[in-house]
């Protein structure tokens, strides 16, 4: 594939586990994202997504191993923290107020301010409008509020967010999960659109299909374990949705994925 | 608006009707009703002055006292709290400037710095005991009202074996004190605290529109977390907007003792819905995330208008709060109507 050997991989784990008491909810994960691809992170449910993305976001703190971003070690205290060091995550819930407009949104929490400490509010729509526009979304009005936007726009208007804020690793948890076919489809561009700008995308999904369109770098995480590795154009689809499954029930659900 | 500043991109923006712009507005169902009850009252009235600069005068005088608090109690309810203290503050604070000075000696103006200042820390007590116990402020701040209204009829009793302190107007510093809060201005007697309501609400939509603290109660009233994972400080913008409410009360309280001379024990009691129902006839969600200043000192123009204009009319005045209870329902129907019109026109 490309030359992952040579280039600094933008986030990397090493021997990353993670115990809540005696719960062992991550053992040893090793993994990489390199800049300017999409590195998927499937897993069923109770697989250890949710832990290991928060691990990644700065929300929980690994009870051992190593988190390196851009060759150093890291370890993040907070969001915040993990965000300043250009790890930006979209959460499922989307962090956006649904009353309050776009570009509000779009600037909740850094709001660019005119030289005497007022909003400057032609400013941000400007910015709002044409970093939606970069990343292909056409929102004609940003006044109207977030909430009457359909989840795939919003979910674009959360990615833009965080692109704009200097991400240099977008770490989407289950972007496409509550959307439609067509919905999903244009998350995915959105996906393709952020790796186009050199960003490190890492996408979590429990839907092999979904990844297998988008992603570069494939993890299958299982019980707490890495217990897969696929790298793109080295596979087929089927292989990844039989891995997923984990093999015994595989032809039921199979069956189902393909209907 | 001034989005027609990104000039390359606004051909998109004309696209959205100027309707569903003015619907989007909190505070037009207020501007109705205001425009209903101005000309309901000014066709019924019996004295041929509410219309007048008189009658502009005396409704305003009471718009201003319930607009006063009404307008910081809105940004708290945008910011998603509700604080049922605010009524009761004016009474403790208006008693506590006049014990400060008719029995520890204060002249006037230091006895208002420290009454400010307490009204600060009670707003303070309200924010911190809301957010560290995760208790619906509908209920600490319920608690405060009992105790501060407990605390006023005691402290009252106690120190001047009456319910009510008075003699204010004897204090050091009283003169200049009336003057720039309880005068009366012109041929037609504008009360001074008017201009006061007006400054107020002018600062209270500039913070709310124009800067990062305003876009903060927004995001805070209508998602904590998402707020919080963006990077607001909900715990610092929440505390601040109970810490203002609180001290706004004191000032209307200290206004109150100044104009009067005196302060009752039982002054402020019942006020806080009236401040709430300001807030909600002006757009305000009960639920947090929407409103507007403005729309809250409209609604206490119409509150202002229903007291003078029933007595005007000269029907009686015992019929008041019904007025009230029906204005509430009314505008917030038509507020809920027309804001979810804006919304679903949006596609």
């Amino acid at each position: 594939m490309t030359a992952t050997t040579t280039t600094v991989p933008a986030l990397q784990l090493k021997d990353v586990s993670k115990t809540f008491g005696s719960v062992i909810a991550l053992r040893d994960i090793t993994l990489h994202v390199d800049p300017g691809t999409v590195t998927c992170v499937l897993g069923d449910n109770g697989a250890g997504k949710s832990t290991l993305i928060k691990s990644l976001s700065g929300v929980h703190q690994a009870t051992q191993g190593d988190l390196l971003v851009a060759g150093e070690k890291h370890d993040f205290g907070s969001p915040r923290e993990a965000l300043a060091a250009g790890i930006a995550t979209v959460f499922q819930d989307l962090a956006t107020v649904p009353l309050m407009s776009v570009w509000r949104n779009f600037f909740l929490g850094n709001e660019p301010r005119t030289s005497i400490g007022l909003l400057d509010a032609s400013k941000a729509r400007q910015i709002c409008r044409e970093e939606l526009l970069a990343m292909g979304i056409d929102i004609r009005d940003l006044e109207q509020p977030v909430g009457t936007l359909s989840g795939g726009e919003r979910q674009a208007v959360a990615i833009a967010r965080a692109v704009y804020f200097g991400a240099k690793v977008l770490i989407l948890d289950e972007p496409t999960s509550a959307l439609g076919v067509k919905q999903s489809g244009v998350v995915l561009k959105y996906i393709r659109q952020a790796k186009a700008r050199g960003i490190a995308v890492v996408f979590i999904t429990h839907n092999p299909h979904h990844a297998f369109l988008v992603g570069d770098r494939f993890y299958l995480l299982n019980r707490g374990r890495l217990t897969n590795e696929f790298i793109k154009g080295e596979f087929e689809r089927e292989e990844l949705v039989k891995a997923m499954a984990g093999g015994a029930e595989l032809d039921a659900l199979a069956h189902e994925l393909e209907s | 608006m001034s989005a027609s500043a990104a000039a390359p991109s606004d051909e998109r923006l004309t696209q959205v009707s100027a309707l569903t712009k003015l619907l989007r507005r909190p505070e037009l169902g207020a501007l109705l009703g205001a425009v209903v009850v101005f000309a309901l009252f000014a066709a019924a009235d019996t004295t041929g002055n509410f219309a007048s600069l008189d009658g502009l005068a005396n409704w305003t005088g009471v718009a201003a006292y319930y607009g006063i608090v009404a307008v910081p109690v809105a940004l708290l309810m945008i910011g998603g709290e509700f604080d049922l203290s605010a009524g009761v503050m004016v009474g403790t604070s208006g008693l506590l400037a006049g014990l400060l000075t008719t029995e520890y000696g204060l002249s006037m103006w230091p006895a208002i710095g420290l009454t400010l200042a307490f009204a600060g820390l009670i707003g303070f007590v309200n924010g911190v005991l809301v957010l560290s116990t995760g208790l619906p402020s509908f209920i600490v701040t319920l608690a405060m009202y009992f105790s501060l209204r407990g605390i006023n009829l005691g402290v009252t009793k106690l120190l001047t074996d009456t319910v009510r302190v008075g003699g204010v107007d004897k204090v050091p510093g009283y003169d200049s004190a009336q003057k720039v809060l309880a005068s009366e201005l012109g041929s037609h007697l504008f009360y001074i605290f008017v201009l006061w309501w007006l400054l107020i609400t002018v600062v209270a939509t500039v913070i709310l529109t124009r800067t990062r603290f305003g876009n903060w109660i927004f995001a805070v009233g209508g998602d904590k977390n998402a707020a919080r994972n963006t990077g607001v400080p909900v715990r610092r913008t929440k505390i601040t907007l109970f810490m203002c409410t609180s001290v706004a009360a004191a000032f209307l309280g200290i206004i109150q003792l100044v104009r009067l001379r005196s302060m009752q024990a039982g002054q402020g009691i019942g006020d806080e819905f009236n401040f709430i129902i300001c807030a909600a006839v002006g757009g305000c969600l009960l639920t947090g995330g929407f409103g507007s200043a403005i729309g809250a000192s409209i609604g206490a123009s119409i509150i202002g208008m229903a007291f003078l204009g029933i007595s005007f009319a000269g029907w009686n005045t015992d019929w008041t709060f019904l007025f009230l209870g029906v204005i509430l329902f009314i505008a917030v129907l038509v507020n809920t109507y027309t804001g979810r019109r804006a919304q679903g026109a949006r596609k």
